[in-house]
């Protein structure tokens, strides 16, 4: 069998909740019994600053717990979509909010103005990064979707799981529509790996 | 497949909380400092929960006071700080080596000096750790290189510190502290817990510095009886002051001894990979999984390179490197500094390999491609 390994960065700002999603889509991979490294970065603020998650998910052991060349990058903001879409492998998957992002670098991402439909959705947009996670799941199967909806509801605070389930339900409808939008085409890593 | 080992995703600040509980670590005093709150954190939740303390301090010098006022009580002790708060521990840090208290430090290093970067990795303290406080003292250093050992080292740190009433310091860097990884831990009834020795005889007989054939003096706790005096001057074995040279060297080598009788049992060193290794790349924390990464890739365009991994930093594990130096070309060794442990294996080389450096001060960690490009530079 081949070893397969995908490296994943979530990039945005903080308190988009981008860290939260890399751990819950850590404890995902677990579930689905892989081998998972989750890393992240951050400025000093609190809210603001740059922030990133990376998650490396591998059917084998896993040595440098940074992501290099990517497969899956989420860019929830205008500067990590300049920064990080550079690092995209070729064929690897790339997600924008385009609440944030306006200028998209290629139009092979998948764009979604992901922010802006969950506070239409939601009333707020605490619940971007699940409803991302919804987006990455849909579109990259990269974790399988019931170890992503345990995950979920194991690590949000007790009494939000159904906000949050219906979070994650939101944001696969988002990236069925999208992938729809671009007739079928989501990228070719998918095609390469099955 | 049969065998069901339960796995969870845990981070590196998180193993230490629980390799501390798991060691019987039972009062903590600390200040919270990026990058090592989640250690605090966790032990706030958890140690009351079995009947232990946690005190959150007015800083980091009452954190350290605290702590070594608790073992002297007889507890298991433990703070967590970053490179701020470990410089102002380092007055304390001295009286506990001359006092010969039990008690761990962990410092999750940040790129220094003063405030530095403070969310960003560094190996910055690897001899302010050795050295920071003043006057020749000995130390234990441990530097864990994954989560799990994160989780070993803490108890290993834990045990080392009762077993030799010596302070011992886990230097772990941010990106070790910081990241996740899926472990599985043993479970509590198979970690190793170690005590201190307590004195049996009569409290009129205590002499509370008088070492025992292992170079320890057994410990009594404050208010079990045992009156006697602790300071930070030169003292007896009575533990009152005295200028007498004879006894001032006792006192002082009396402190060493006991480390060295220990040696290698302190010195964690691993090896991969060097049995016919040529080149080695000698490391410690994060700078293990780029080497190691750089390593598998190494070996497979035919480079015989191995992995020395340094789990100790002081005392420093100097046969790690003797014992290979016969068959080594060159070692590398790459550093979140400007080349603290470097120096050491300059030292221990004596010139017998090519010694090459590769630092990095940016608060960015050295990636395989760049130990993969140095090394092949040295093999070629």
């Amino acid at each position: 069998m081949k070893q397969t390994k995908t490296e994943i960065r979530l990039a945005g700002s903080g308190g988009q909740g981008l860290i939260t999603a890399g751990i819950i889509l850590a404890e995902a991979a677990i579930l689905d019994n892989k081998n998972v490294v989750q890393s992240q970065s951050y400025g000093p603020e609190a809210r603001g600053g740059a922030s990133r998650a990376e998650i490396i998910i591998a059917d084998g052991p896993i040595f440098f717990p940074k992501a290099t060349w990517v497969d899956i990058l989420l860019a929830m903001s205008q500067k990590a979509s300049d920064q990080y879409s550079f690092d995209l492998k070729a064929g690897g998957i790339f997600i924008v909010d385009t609440t944030y992002v306006n200028q998209i670098p290629t139009s092979s991402a998948l764009a979604i103005p992901i922010s802006s439909r969950t506070r239409e959705k939601f009333g707020k947009e605490l619940f971007s990064n699940i409803v991302a996670l919804g987006v990455i799941c849909e579109a990259t199967k990269v974790v399988s979707s019931q170890a992503l909806q345990a995950a979920v509801s194991a690590r949000v605070p007790a009494g939000t799981e159904k906000m949050n389930t219906d979070a994650l339900a939101f944001g696969k409808k988002l990236a069925k529509e999208a992938i729809k939008h671009n007739n079928g085409v989501v990228a070719e890593i998918i095609e390469a790996d099955s | 497949m049969k065998k069901k080992t339960s796995y969870q995703l845990m981070q590196g600040n998180e193993a230490v909380a629980e390799g501390a509980l798991a060691a019987g670590v039972d009062f903590f005093a600390g200040y919270p400092i990026t990058p090592s709150t989640e250690i605090a954190e966790i032990l706030a939740d958890r140690l009351p929960e079995s009947g232990g303390k946690f005190i959150q301090m007015e800083d980091e010098i009452g954190s350290i006071a605290a702590i070594i006022g608790a073992s002297i009580g007889g507890c298991k002790t433990l703070t967590a700080t970053s490179g701020p708060g470990f410089s102002l521990m380092q007055e304390n840090l001295g009286f506990a080596c001359l006092a010969e208290i039990p008690m761990v430090i962990v410092n999750v290093m940040r790129a220094g000096p003063s405030t530095g970067l403070p969310t960003s990795p560094s190996q910055g303290d690897v001899m302010q750790a050795r050295w920071g406080t003043h006057g020749d003292h000995p130390i234990i250093v441990l530097t864990p290189s994954s989560v799990e050992e994160a989780f070993l080292y803490t108890i290993k740190a834990v045990n080392f510190s009762e077993k030799y009433r010596n302070p011992v310091i886990i230097l772990m860097d941010e990106v070790i502290g910081h990241m996740r990884a899926r472990v599985s831990l043993p479970p509590r009834s198979m970690v190793e817990r170690v005590n201190r020795v307590q004195p049996n005889m009569p409290p009129e007989w205590y002499l509370p510095y008088e070492r025992s054939a292992t170079g320890v003096a057994p410990m009594a706790s404050f208010g079990d009886g045992y009156r006697y005096h602790i300071t930070g001057l030169v003292h007896d074995a009575k533990g009152f002051p005295t200028a007498n040279p004879n006894e001032a060297r006792d006192n002082i080598r009396g402190l060493f001894a006991k480390i060295e009788r220990g040696f290698r049992e302190i010195c964690l060193v691993d090896y991969e990979l060097m049995e016919d290794a040529e080149h080695a790349i000698l490391a410690y924390g994060s700078m293990v999984l780029s080497a190691r990464s750089a390593l598998e890739q190494l070996r497979k365009s035919g480079i015989k390179v191995g992995l020395i991994k340094l789990g100790t930093l002081w005392p420093f594990p100097r046969f790690a490197l003797e014992h290979f130096l016969p068959q080594l070309k060159t070692i590398l060794v790459p550093e979140l500094n400007m080349g603290q442990i470097y120096r050491e294996v300059l030292r221990v080389n004596a010139g017998k390999a090519v010694i090459e450096k590769l630092n990095r001060v940016n608060g960015t960690i050295i990636a395989p491609d760049e130990i993969i490009k140095t090394v092949k530079g040295l093999a070629r």
